[in-house]
């Protein structure tokens, strides 16, 4: 029997697939198109979808609030740090669990999975304590310590993960071969590891960018990244919907692009292996 | 093949790890335990001694306790049932052979990667707003009265966005379970006649079973402490007040660590019973 997919059938598919496609998609779109229009388009009845003036004035008007560069900055700087931090931490361990295995790796594992599933809220107010005994409320130092310690597990597992798929035998071979250990790590080990690496680097960044409960309660002024900028719209004062727009779609737009580079890493990343 | 000496580097290995997690775990849980059997308003004179349980009997008899309870339960659970049901036909569909497959996918799953303070705040100012919302254009193309979302719908409002938040976390993991279906099972029944209802029902979903499970589990351990999309939305008026939020009023608003503390304890353990069952999945398939 040949295969039943017709021609006319994929047609099908694709129109349906790509209608609810957009669908999902157009908050997003409708976001980004809003953040080119004057304030007066963007609260247009009827709403204008393409047929206006794009202008570029939300994001001169945004990017001139003085203090946007430092909330970037502050992202960058956070979700960078905390999880180049949480990798230089985590690949040692990872590495010793995947290469030199005991009865207790699961264990450990496992149990590293668990502290995950602490509800940040309730260790809020000893958290908040602490910050402010040790004078650390409202950094940077202080956030890059808590998202490195909160996504610390995940880079755990992910690392573990990819390390795992690297043979032993071909380590032995190096070793039979007479590589010395530096050889090996140079030039087998890390080869081999830096793709397992670089997608757990991308997509803790992603969830580290977007981390929306220690960083609206642990900072005010001086350590506030984007997640905290936006929130500040939340009550705006008179028109606002273009510039909104425009610091969103800044906002989000690194993330959107890192965020489909890392796609596949997402799943196994996310539920730690469990579906691959 | 490992040695004494290698056992023992790794172990030194693990250490900065270990150490560290072990740290964030116990130094805040005993923090809080110790501050849930005691009186302390940092606003209002302080530490005022020991209490013995009655910030635990507090918190349950509150009155926001158990409407704060059953929010929780109805954003949680609504959201679970939109993202799985959607989130298998979407699966489902994108599995189909069509053009631009990819280009698709990248569509759907890109609400996933908008962080949600902008999610909640385009959401409610450009589609929600009773006024210039795109909702209320649609509504009023049809000449209906527009809602005011956020107030006379909110739950259902704080389910749509989160919703939309997770629907593609959904998809995407139940994409990658259904593409490892064995497509040699399916056309065997196609052959036999099943029509793709039954394909459906007796080969693709229980071959789905697991994953749904982990997407339910996941996505319920996320779910219980969503705090951003209520936070810049409803600020937990209408009927929003989740019990992860009440905590952080009590704790951070009005300053009522005891209490808060004790509603942390609670909110700990219910979020562990969801844990156990998560880590049991997890466990089998390492040892796999």
């Amino acid at each position: 029997m040949a295969r039943s997919t017709t021609t006319q059938r994929k047609a099908l598919n694709t129109a349906f697939a790509w209608g609810i496609g957009l669908l999902i998609f157009f908050p997003i779109l409708w976001t980004i198109l809003t953040s080119f229009k004057t304030e007066a388009t963007a609260i247009a009845d009827p709403p204008v979808f393409v047929g206006f003036e794009w202008t570029l004035e939300n994001y001169t008007a945004v990017l001139e609030r003085s203090n946007y560069a430092r909330f970037l900055w502050n992202s960058i700087i956070i979700a960078g740090g905390s999880t180049i931090l949480g990798i230089i931490i985590a690949v040692p361990a990872a590495w010793s669990m995947a290469f030199v295995p005991s009865k207790r790796t699961k264990d450990i594992l496992m149990w590293m999975l668990s502290t995950k599933m602490l509800p940040a809220v309730g260790v809020l107010y000893p958290i908040y304590l602490l910050f402010i005994k040790l004078g650390i409320l409202d950094t940077r130092v202080g956030l890059t310590i808590v998202l490195m310690l909160i996504n610390l597990p995940i880079i755990v597992w992910m690392l573990y993960t990819y390390f795992k798929e690297i043979p032993g035998e071909i380590l032995e071979a190096a070793r039979m071969d007479g590589a010395s250990l530096r050889e090996e790590v140079i030039y087998i080990l890390t080869p081999m590891a830096i793709p397992g690496i670089a997608s757990t680097l991308l997509l803790n960044v992603i969830l580290a960018w977007n981390e929306a409960f220690w960083t609206l309660n642990l900072t005010a002024a001086k350590a506030a990244p984007l997640t905290a900028f936006i929130a500040s719209y939340s009550s705006p004062e008179g028109l606002f919907y273009a510039k909104l727009s425009a610091a969103s779609t800044m906002a989000i737009a690194p993330i959107l692009v890192l965020g489909w580079f890392s796609q596949k890493q997402l799943v196994s990343g996310l539920t730690f292996g469990a579906v691959k | 093949m490992a040695t004494q000496h290698s056992r023992s580097a790794a172990r030194l290995m693990m250490a900065p790890a270990v150490v560290l997690l072990l740290g964030w775990m116990l130094v805040p849980l005993t923090m809080t335990l110790y501050f849930s059997f005691k009186k302390y308003l940092p606003l209002r004179g302080g530490d005022l001694g020991w209490v013995g349980f009655e910030n635990y009997t507090r918190f349950l008899t509150s009155s926001a306790f158990w409407p704060s309870v059953q929010t929780t339960l109805i954003i949680v659970g609504g959201v679970l049932a939109i993202t799985v049901i959607l989130g298998v036909l979407l699966a489902t569909l994108l599995n189909q052979p069509m053009w631009g497959q990819g280009a698709v996918r990248i569509l759907v799953i890109a609400p996933f990667f908008v962080m949600p303070t902008v999610s909640a705040l385009v959401w409610k100012n450009m589609f929600m707003d009773p006024n210039y919302g795109l909702l209320a254009h649609l509504w009023k193309l049809f000449g209906a009265t527009p809602i005011e979302w956020l107030s006379q719908a909110s739950l259902t409002s704080i389910i749509m966005i989160v919703s939309w938040q997770w629907l593609p976390f959904a998809t995407l993991i139940l994409l990658t379970a259904i593409q490892s279906l064995d497509s040699e099972q399916l056309e065997a029944a196609e052959m036999d006649g099943a029509p793709p209802i039954k394909r459906f029902g007796y080969i693709t979903l229980p071959h789905l079973s697991r994953a749904i499970t982990v997407v339910i589990l996941i996505q319920t351990i996320f779910l219980l402490s969503i705090f951003a999309e209520i936070f810049v939305t409803t600020g937990g008026a209408f009927g929003t007040k989740t019990l992860s939020y009440l905590i952080f009023q009590r704790v951070l608003e009005s300053q009522n660590i005891g209490l808060g503390s004790a509603g942390g304890v609670y909110a700990i353990i219910l979020a562990n019973i969801v844990a156990i069952f998560l880590m049991r999945i997890v466990g089998k398939n390492l040892d796999a």
